[in-house]
């Protein structure tokens, strides 16, 4: 069937209305006013328009981690690409699948530093995980539907097709090119059997079992999360998760330990260090997981569940490594335990339970309470208590308010908690937190941030003000880029370079200058009315918590330390000063 | 001496290597032994593709002792990359994974452990001089089988074909002897046999 020839463009366009997509991020341009055009003509896809190229991609992350689809985003060429790679390298470092389509001048000028231009192909190819530039109109389509399948299978990550304006404009007949097999790329999804028979053998003999779990496991989706939690509860072994993890197991479960590393719970990292049998399901033993790697879990057997046979043996050596898809291999895994009738050994486990609840008994997280002052752990209790009856989503920017959001919100569902660990992305919350409030628009969306991070891509209140998109931005604001201050407090003899924020603004007055609402809390008191009034308004909100300015986030593992030297609270902070190999590591 | 694995020194390479460096107190001190590795990778021939290759490389603090590239099937558009490196066992692991996981490679065969494998390389070798030193030249070529490409009155540009360490005795030996300049391929391999790579 010869069909009539379309545009460049509009064969974007079709080619997105195949791959299902209803949303895109984007900002437009000289270079991409022609698929502009096209979009104008039709009204399958709806447009964010964003305020900043770099929101546009964390945007789309905060669409992609909660719905599980592909983000997509639109910006022009030259510094329409070059705002968009922070958020690239953002979502590759989480796995988060995107497709970014960069607008490019005429092919007949590439290479002429012609006005906006850039080689967007040069700068992303190390900050995504494939990118191409079209440079005929025929190739459109098969690159476009190519771009969504490469950016959602395997280890997602995000892809960018860069497209010269004329090839927008030249036209070509439309095929449809979904669904296609890859000539090269197929990842292995299906694990090897024998390996997950080894696996089973090894957690059946465990006198001190724990499951590690990652992103990995919510990128394998809900359905995977489900077969987890039922796997791990048919083991009644602990559970720690990693940040990227957190709601891949139910936060609330007896089993979970919460989250593990730097600033993760003491009986976590405590287990870590102790278990005799790891099973790392869709994490990859990140240094902020795993502290001094020569002194990383000493004593146990691993085994590896991974997507990506680059992420085994990459930092940790492992004794059993498993490629492929969380979902199939967990199936597998809890497929062979009870064809097998598995007898764990229960005496054994009981003692390391044991050993687990005297730890859990040191309440990391405890800190001294105030009547005046709010304390930022008080504030995400309340918050918490507030919120949990509901169907929440959580976004974060990065820093102390990140962490501690981490430690004090519990999620009992994957796809609810978004937050940018991998690259540590300040100014991500805000724009995740609209990309996820797009995708439900009726959930309650909190992006928990830091008075500094906010500041990073406070344009982005213009985006939700235009779409009314209700999201609470709860602000603990202790005026000073915390995480750096505590560093500085830790490392540095107190010389607080930079790090204290003069000049903040009123960012109830700034709520108020973008058409939403701004609140304020001062005072312990305050808390629960602010929190009430701020999910009963029913458009965007700012709330301004103003905290205490010298709290520390703990515990926390120095860098350089193993897991078992963690500092619990201040009173720890002098007693184990940070070697000086650790002051060399971020 | 192709297939054998070439041990460049322990404490030399650990420190290219921070992470397997702190990794030293599990891993064996086998495991932190320099190896060098000839891997061939079967690519698309795309525009940047081997951009992709070499960015992953220095991105990655790999090291590229070699690398030679050039189309091997024109009508798939396939092109072959041979690519000589060194690194311990777990950065080795790492290179052929991470290869392996760029969109447009086929396959990556690690040539130095998957069997008996030929690695040959071409040099042009030129040698300006006159007299004695001329015809010495000359009388040294033939006995590295090395042919006269170009000739002029004072000069001679020598091809030569054989192994890394054959080309470097030929050009050390036309040190003395007015050698001018070098041009060399780099390293291209195949495994023996009837197998493919």
């Amino acid at each position: 069937m010869a069909a009539e020839p379309i545009t460049g463009a509009e064969i974007i366009v079709k080619a997105l209305i195949d791959q299902g997509v209803e949303v895109i991020f984007g900002y437009p341009g000289g270079a991409v006013l022609p698929l502009y055009d096209a979009l104008f003509k039709q009204n399958k896809v709806r447009h964010i328009l964003v305020r900043h190229e770099q929101a546009a991609v964390h945007a789309a992350e905060g669409y992609a981690r909660s719905t599980g689809k592909v983000g997509v985003v639109l910006v022009t060429s030259g510094p329409g690409a070059t705002n968009a790679v922070t958020g690239l390298t953002d979502a590759l470092m989480d796995s988060i699948p995107i497709v970014c389509l960069t607008g490019q001048v005429p092919t007949h000028l590439i290479g002429n530093d012609a006005f906006q231009e850039a080689d967007t192909t040069g700068i992303t190819r190390p900050c995504t995980k494939h990118n191409y530039l079209v440079k005929s109109v025929e190739d459109l389509s098969r690159k476009i539907h190519e771009a969504f399948y490469v950016a959602r299978s395997g280890r997602p990550g995000p892809v960018v097709i860069d497209l010269p304006k004329d090839v927008q404009q030249a036209k070509y007949e439309y095929v449809n090119h979904a669904g296609q097999r890859h000539r090269t790329y197929n990842p292995q999804q299906k694990p090897d059997r024998a390996a997950v028979e080894r696996a089973v053998e090894l957690m059946a003999q465990a006198k001190r079992p724990l499951f590690y779990v990652g992103g990995g496991a919510v990128n394998s989706g809900p359905l995977a999360c489900k077969m987890l939690t039922d796997f791990v509860r048919l083991t009644g072994f602990p559970c720690t998760q990693t940040l990227m993890g957190l709601g891949a197991f139910p936060g609330s479960d007896p089993l979970s330990l919460g989250m593990v590393g730097m600033h993760g719970m003491y009986e976590s990292n405590l287990a870590m260090h102790d278990c005799d049998v790891m099973i790392n399901i869709g994490a990859r033993f990140d240094d902020r997981v795993t502290g001094r790697l020569n002194a990383f879990s000493p004593g146990s057997k691993k085994i590896h569940v991974d997507i990506d046979p680059s992420s085994i043996n990459k930092s940790v050596r492992v004794d059993i490594p498993v490629v492929g898809d969380v979902g199939h291999v967990v199936e597998e895994m809890m497929r062979i335990w009870k064809a097998r009738q598995v007898k764990t050994d229960s005496k054994a486990l009981a003692a390391w339970w044991d050993q687990i609840n005297q730890w859990r008994a040191r309440d990391c997280l405890k800190f001294k309470p105030s009547d005046s002052i709010i304390k930022p752990q008080f504030a995400l209790q309340r918050l918490y208590e507030a919120v949990k009856q509901k169907d929440f989503y959580i976004t974060t920017e990065v820093g102390q308010h990140q962490m501690w959001a981490a430690q004090f919100l519990k999620f009992e569902k994957p796809n609810r908690w978004m937050t940018s660990g991998g690259l540590g992305t300040m100014g991500y919350g805000l724009p995740a937190a609209y990309g996820v409030q797009v995708a439900h628009p009726e959930a309650l969306v909190i992006d928990v941030a830091g008075e500094a991070s906010i500041l990073m891509n406070i344009q982005e209140m213009a985006t939700l003000v235009q779409y009314r998109l209700p999201v609470k931005i709860f602000i603990l604001n202790n005026k000073w880029m915390g995480m750096v201050r505590q560093w500085q407090e830790l490392l540095h003899g107190g010389r607080y370079s930079e790090s204290y924020s003069d000049a903040l603004p009123d960012f109830v007055k700034l709520a108020e200058a973008f058409g939403a609402r701004g609140l304020r809390a001062e005072k312990t008191g305050d808390l629960d009315d602010v929190i009430k009034e701020m999910i009963a308004i029913k458009g965007p909100v700012i709330v301004d918590v103003c905290v205490d300015e010298k709290e520390n986030c703990f515990p926390m593992i120095p860098s350089g330390a193993p897991h078992n030297e963690m500092l619990l609270g201040p009173e720890d902070q002098s007693a184990k000063p940070v070697s000086e190999e650790g002051m060399v590591l971020v | 001496m192709s297939g054998a694995k070439r041990q460049l020194g322990v404490i030399s390479g650990v420190a290219a290597f921070p992470a397997a460096a702190q990794d030293g107190a599990i891993a064996s001190v086998k495991d932190m032994t320099i190896e060098r590795h000839t891997m061939s990778v079967l690519v698309d021939n795309e525009a940047g593709v081997l951009a992709r290759v070499i960015g992953l490389f220095s991105g990655r603090g790999y090291n590229i002792e070699s690398l030679t590239v050039a189309e091997v099937d024109a009508a798939k558009h396939l092109s072959r990359i041979t690519v000589v490196t060194t690194g311990t066992p777990m950065i080795i692991e790492q290179i052929k994974n991470q290869l392996q996981r760029l969109v447009p490679v086929h396959g990556v065969t690690d040539l130095t452990v998957e069997g008996p494998s030929l690695e040959r390389e071409m040099a042009l070798v030129k040698v300006v001089g006159s007299g004695e030193k001329r015809v010495e030249s000359l009388r040294i070529a033939d006995i590295f089988r090395a042919r006269v490409v170009d000739s002029t009155i004072e000069s001679f540009v020598f091809e030569m074909t054989g192994s890394t360490e054959k080309l470097n005795a030929f050009i050390n030996l036309m040190q003395p002897l007015g050698l001018a300049d070098v041009s060399r391929t780099g390293i291209v391999a195949m495994k023996r046999g009837t197998e493919s790579n």
